[in-house]
């Protein structure tokens, strides 16, 4: 009996390392860092470190104006500069009561969510990139690419857009460039398919993904998980039809949400669902935006020195990383008292350190491609 | 449910803790006494009519002729669909407060922020570290009287002019 015993002890002595992973390992997506505690390559935590890309956008709002601080918001979530521009322009518009030119809020809409496929592209491209499938990552890229030229031809700019204007936006719409959009619609929505075939489908993929790492519905409210992530858990929830803005109300579009069709609700192959079909519904609503856009002026009259009134506004859109917070505050002079971004990925990021307990070093990757997490949009 | 019918509620709750209701401003908001910070949050969170599930912004400001640090707290319910905000002033040389970790976790990242940026004390916090800036970095930056270090691990945070050295 006591042989037994003595044989039931481990052969060899193991203990738990410690690993720093990051600041500039390529599947962290920008610079982040985790401190990995592991027993082989089973994690016992995973501690992210993050302000690498700090770059103090908040500070910078209280020293320059408030048209002047538009182009600062395209640097806090630089994959989706639309959505952070649209949020302060929303912002100082409420606190001055001004109507947006309805052009303006058509061209808004087409911008952002144009960048919502591009943003998104990148998210399910690198997502497959992370796990070892290169190729989907240059179909992914190849779209994205027409959509910066779209981009270049809207704004001028293919990345740090500053189109977003306080009361409407800095350049009108060509027809030209709506003919193009069309067509890049035409284009892209068989392309999907193809990209479902390639990657979404695949056996491979399915299986390295669906039950890992899932995050319940409770855990997403604790720690405040936005966006599409949230929806992956399996609630409809979408501020474009919850807590309706500009013309969303107009439009008809569904909401896809997780529902654990290949292994557990809110897993990360439902997260990664979720993003795709989130792109479908993004062609629906720029195909109905084209076709409504109704003639006028794109911007309306808003005055050099702008001066809203005292007050505060806090502002929530749907921007491609979720619920994105704009906390505005006016003394009433020229430079906004103080500018709070409150960002999707910063509330994903603080989730990991639980949802990591236990999972493998190589699901650690997954985890972090599908909570398409983006470290400018944390550190801002 | 409407903004005044809640800090009525809460108000009946916790007698002499909440006050100043401003219902005239875009988003109507309500003082709340420092001393019940996290008993007045987990009413907010678990009463059946209030169902404030998350926490969306936790955040200061930082008024220096009030003498004061102002958190300001955003709450959201799921469930009903009302948002609440709540601000608690403290003192700014010593601004102290009980951490709201225990009634939503994403409290944690939150004041840690805060802590970095406003120096404010969360007692009873989990991880009280500076989050964006390096540990040892000096001040808090978003304070309005924030002046920042002149050089930090020996670099300087200086940085010529641009236009000087191209003009020369």
């Amino acid at each position: 009996m006591s042989e037994i015993v003595s044989t039931a002890e481990p052969a060899f002595h193991t203990e738990d390392m410690t690993i720093s992973m990051g600041p500039q390992h390529p599947s962290t997506h920008g610079v982040l860092r985790f401190v990995v505690k592991t027993d082989g390559e089973v994690m016992s935590e995973a501690i992210p470190d993050v302000g690498y890309l700090h770059r103090s956008i908040e500070k910078i709002g209280e020293k320059v104006t408030w048209h002047g601080y538009v182009p600062y918001t395209d640097r806090a979530d630089y994959l989706a500069a639309m959505f952070t521009n649209q949020a302060f322009c929303m912002a100082a518009e409420k606190l001055a009561s001004i109507e947006v030119a309805r052009r303006g809020e058509f061209c808004r809409v087409i911008a952002c969510e144009l960048n919502r496929i591009a943003s998104h592209l990148i998210s399910v491209g690198t997502f497959g990139q992370d796990i070892g499938a290169i190729t989907p990552f240059l179909h992914a890229l190849r779209e994205r690419e027409t959509i910066n030229d779209l981009m270049e031809e809207i704004c001028g700019a293919r990345l740090t857009y500053n189109y977003i204007r306080i009361g409407g936006v800095g350049y009108d719409i060509t027809e030209e460039t709506c003919r193009r959009i069309s067509e890049f619609l035409d284009h892209f929505e068989p392309i999907v398919d193809e990209y479902n075939r390639l990657l979404s489908y695949n056996k491979i993929f399915i299986e390295r993904l669906a039950n890992v790492a899932p995050i319940t519905l409770e855990d997403a409210f604790q720690y405040n998980i936005v966006g599409p992530n949230l929806r992956a858990c399996g609630l409809k929830w979408d501020i474009r039809r919850e807590i309706p803005y500009s013309i969303y109300p107009e439009l008809e579009f569904d909401i896809p949400v997780g529902t654990g069709e290949k292994g557990t609700l809110g897993d990360c192959y439902d997260r990664y669902w979720v993003r795709i079909r989130e792109m479908q519904e993004s062609c629906k609503q720029l195909r109905q935006c084209l076709k409504m856009l109704p003639r006028g002026p794109a911007i309306a009259k808003v005055p050099r020195r702008f001066k809203p009134p005292a007050g505060e506004v806090y502002i929530r859109i749907e921007s491609a990383r979720g619920d994105m917070g704009f906390y505005v505050v006016s003394d009433g002079s020229e430079y906004p008292y103080r500018v709070r971004i409150r960002t999707g990925s910063f509330t994903a990021m603080s989730l990991i350190e639980k949802i990591s307990r236990g999972l493998m070093v190589a699901d650690l990757i997954a985890l972090i491609a599908s909570l398409d997490v983006d470290a400018p949009e944390i550190d801002r | 449910m409407e903004a005044k019918e809640l800090y009525e509620k809460t108000a009946r709750r916790f007698p002499g803790k909440v006050s100043e209701f401003n219902g005239d401003v875009l988003e109507p908001y309500f003082y709340v006494d420092p001393s019940t910070v996290v008993e007045v949050c987990t009413y907010l969170r678990d009463a059946p009519e209030h169902r404030f599930e998350v926490l969306s912004d936790l955040t200061a400001l930082d008024l220096p002729k009030q003498n004061w640090i102002q958190l300001v707290y955003h709450l959201y319910s799921y469930t009903h669909r009302h948002q609440a905000v709540l601000k608690v002033n403290l003192h700014r040389e010593n601004p102290r407060v009980s951490t709201v970790e225990n009634v939503w976790k994403a409290a944690n990242w939150f004041e840690r922020e805060v802590f970095d940026l406003f120096g404010v004390i969360f007692d009873g916090h989990s991880d009280l570290r500076r989050i964006l800036l390096p540990e040892d970095w000096v001040g808090y930056p978003l304070r309005k009287d924030y002046v920042e270090q002149e050089e930090y691990d020996g670099i300087s945070t200086e940085r010529a002019p641009l236009v000087d050295k191209l003009l020369r």
